[in-house]
């Protein structure tokens, strides 16, 4: 398709203008107000809030990475399970673990706060068996509840693709040469798994480390995290509006999640030149 | 084993499911209460369909969604046609401009286009927040995604179809519609549908690009959950539980692959 040349720069032109107005130069205003003050002037200042914040990096990455891992272990053997099915009921089985994903993650959050709050289901149900209850809601573990509730699916869907992918005969050739279960599972399950794990891992670290609906709804305003920040310097109140400071922290955010998928990357990398992975 | 793993993804599912079924029955709450359980009444419904919020803003969603997929489908299938047949260092900086929306946690897309908008705006006159700035902000988060879903169409395609058309004197419009669009037209439909749901979905980047004027489903629904609780939230999650449910199953019995995989399966190419 290499004639006609001309029409092929023309029918890409609508889409380069758009993608630099509202793409690109958006990233170098984030970068631009993240080095100026309210004047325009040059200055470092807004950086020096990474370390008044550092604590709140530093719970969200820890709440995130609390969330990943629990996801992880609740989905893999959920995926392992679906991916032995015959297909039929394979199908149905994602059907099932794809609906929650398609409602609204707002409504799914606001399902927690009915069940976890101090005169919730939950709640009643321990008074009713006698025990006084307890305040679940605004903790950190309900923010953590609240992320894998949200991002589980997230974790099993890619996790079985690449369980569907794998051939049976290489199970079956590794038992046949005396692997046990563990070992069936250590070294060719989980090795042939790797590309599916780092991309849930992914997909849910990157949208738990960035929410602040879920920390706003379920943590009640005390347990904040870097979206929360964000969110207040662009939309708080009035006195609290400050763009240079937030747009500091969204790039650093940003930046945080390049360096965390370059390492994701990295491994994936590894895996695949390393154990000699089937799985394109 | 068997009855463990069974029980097991008994409990997950069951996790998945609790919250909503919750939600389901209390949608049917005669009182407003989250905990006593009155009796069976569709009060909540008829509350929900006099609500002229919620009705102007799933208004403004399902058009901000239906026009954004369309405007996304256009230049993203147009694009793909071009990025597809070009060299490839230039085709590699397109590509990695092309994941910056997919790629950046939805809060950094939604600040750095704020930003923009109030840059502009404070300069010039007259201009405000507003279903302008949502429907820009649409449509660039859901460009990429049509020319992630059509890319792989044309690369699997055999370009010489399209000489011999041209060589045998159709014109290069002609040819185009009548060769490469038939060819591709799995990806531009799985395109448009995955930019639709996306825009509908969508939350942060509404949030924050809306104003007060244009607001979507999602902005309404968070700004009723900072509200006393009202059921209404319950009612209007089970009617869209239940047409989420209809359409899956419509489109798991008329074809195996759904959509949202799909996307899920970009997502992870592109990372």
């Amino acid at each position: 398709m290499n004639k006609n040349g001309f029409g092929k720069k023309l029918v890409t032109a609508p889409y380069t203008l758009w993608m630099v107005i509202f793409v690109v130069v958006p990233i170098a205003l984030v970068i631009y107000y993240a080095f100026t003050d309210a004047d325009g002037g040059f200055t470092f200042e807004n950086m020096t809030y990474i370390f008044e914040y550092g604590k709140t990096f530093l719970v969200s990455i820890e709440l995130a990475l609390i969330s990943t891992a629990i996801c992880l272990v609740m989905a893999y053997p959920v995926a392992y399970g679906i991916s032995r099915f015959e297909a039929r009921r394979q199908q149905t089985m994602i059907m099932l673990v794809m609906l929650p994903m398609w409602m609204n993650f707002l409504i799914r959050t606001y399902a927690w706060m009915t069940i976890l709050e101090g005169n919730g289901l939950i709640n009643r149900a321990l008074r009713y068996f006698g025990s006084d209850g307890f305040g679940m809601i605004n903790t950190e573990g309900a923010v953590v509840l609240g992320m894998v509730y949200n991002f589980l699916p997230y974790m099993i869907l890619p996790i079985y693709t690449v369980l569907t992918k794998i051939d049976v005969s290489t199970i079956e050739a590794a038992k046949d040469l005396g692997a046990g279960r563990r070992n069936v599972f250590r070294r060719v399950l989980l090795p042939m798994s790797v590309p599916g794990i780092i991309s849930g891992i992914t997909m849910v670290f990157v949208p738990a480390v960035s929410t602040f609906v879920i920390s706003k709804l379920l943590g009640g305003g005390k347990t904040f995290l870097i979206g929360d920040i964000i969110e207040n310097y662009f939309l708080g109140n009035t006195g609290m509006i400050n763009y240079n400071i937030g747009a500091s922290l969204s790039l650093v955010l940003m930046v945080l999640i390049l360096i965390s998928m370059t390492v994701m990357n990295h491994f994936d990398k590894d895996a695949g030149e390393g154990e000699g992975v089937l799985v394109g | 084993m068997k009855l463990l793993s069974k029980v097991y993804n008994f409990l997950v599912f069951g996790f998945l499911y609790a919250p909503i079924a919750v939600m389901i029955v209390y949608s049917f709450n005669s009182e407003k209460s989250r905990t006593n359980f009155g009796s069976f009444s569709f009060r909540w419904y008829q509350e929900l369909f006099n609500d002229d919020i919620i009705l102007k803003s799933l208004y403004v969603s399902l058009l901000v969604a239906v026009l954004s997929a369309l405007a996304a489908t256009l230049i993203g299938t147009l694009a793909a046609v071009g990025i597809d047949s070009m060299k490839a260092p230039l085709k590699r900086a397109y590509l990695m401009v092309n994941n910056i929306p997919v790629v950046n946690p939805d809060i950094v897309t939604a600040v750095s286009m704020m930003i923009l908008f109030v840059f502009v705006i404070t300069r010039i006159n007259g201009l405000n927040m507003g279903f302008g700035t949502l429907l820009i902000a649409h449509i660039t988060f859901n460009i990429p995604y049509v020319i992630l879903s059509v890319l792989p169409k044309l690369r699997g395609m055999n370009s010489n179809i399209y000489d011999a058309a041209l060589d045998l004197g159709c014109p290069p419009l002609k040819s185009f519609m009548k060769v490469v669009v038939p060819e591709i037209l799995p990806g531009i439909i799985t395109g448009f549908i995955m930019a639709f749901t996306l825009s509908l979905d969508d939350f942060v980047i509404s949030y924050f690009n809306s104003g007060s004027t244009a607001q979507t489903l999602p902005v309404t629904i968070y700004s009723m959950t900072k509200r006393p609780y009202s059921p209404k939230i319950n009612a209007l999650s089970t009617l869209l539980f239940i047409s989420v449910m209809l359409l899956l199953v419509v489109v798991n019995i008329r074809q195996s692959a759904g959509v949202k995989k799909d996307k899920k399966t970009i997502k992870k190419e592109v990372r």
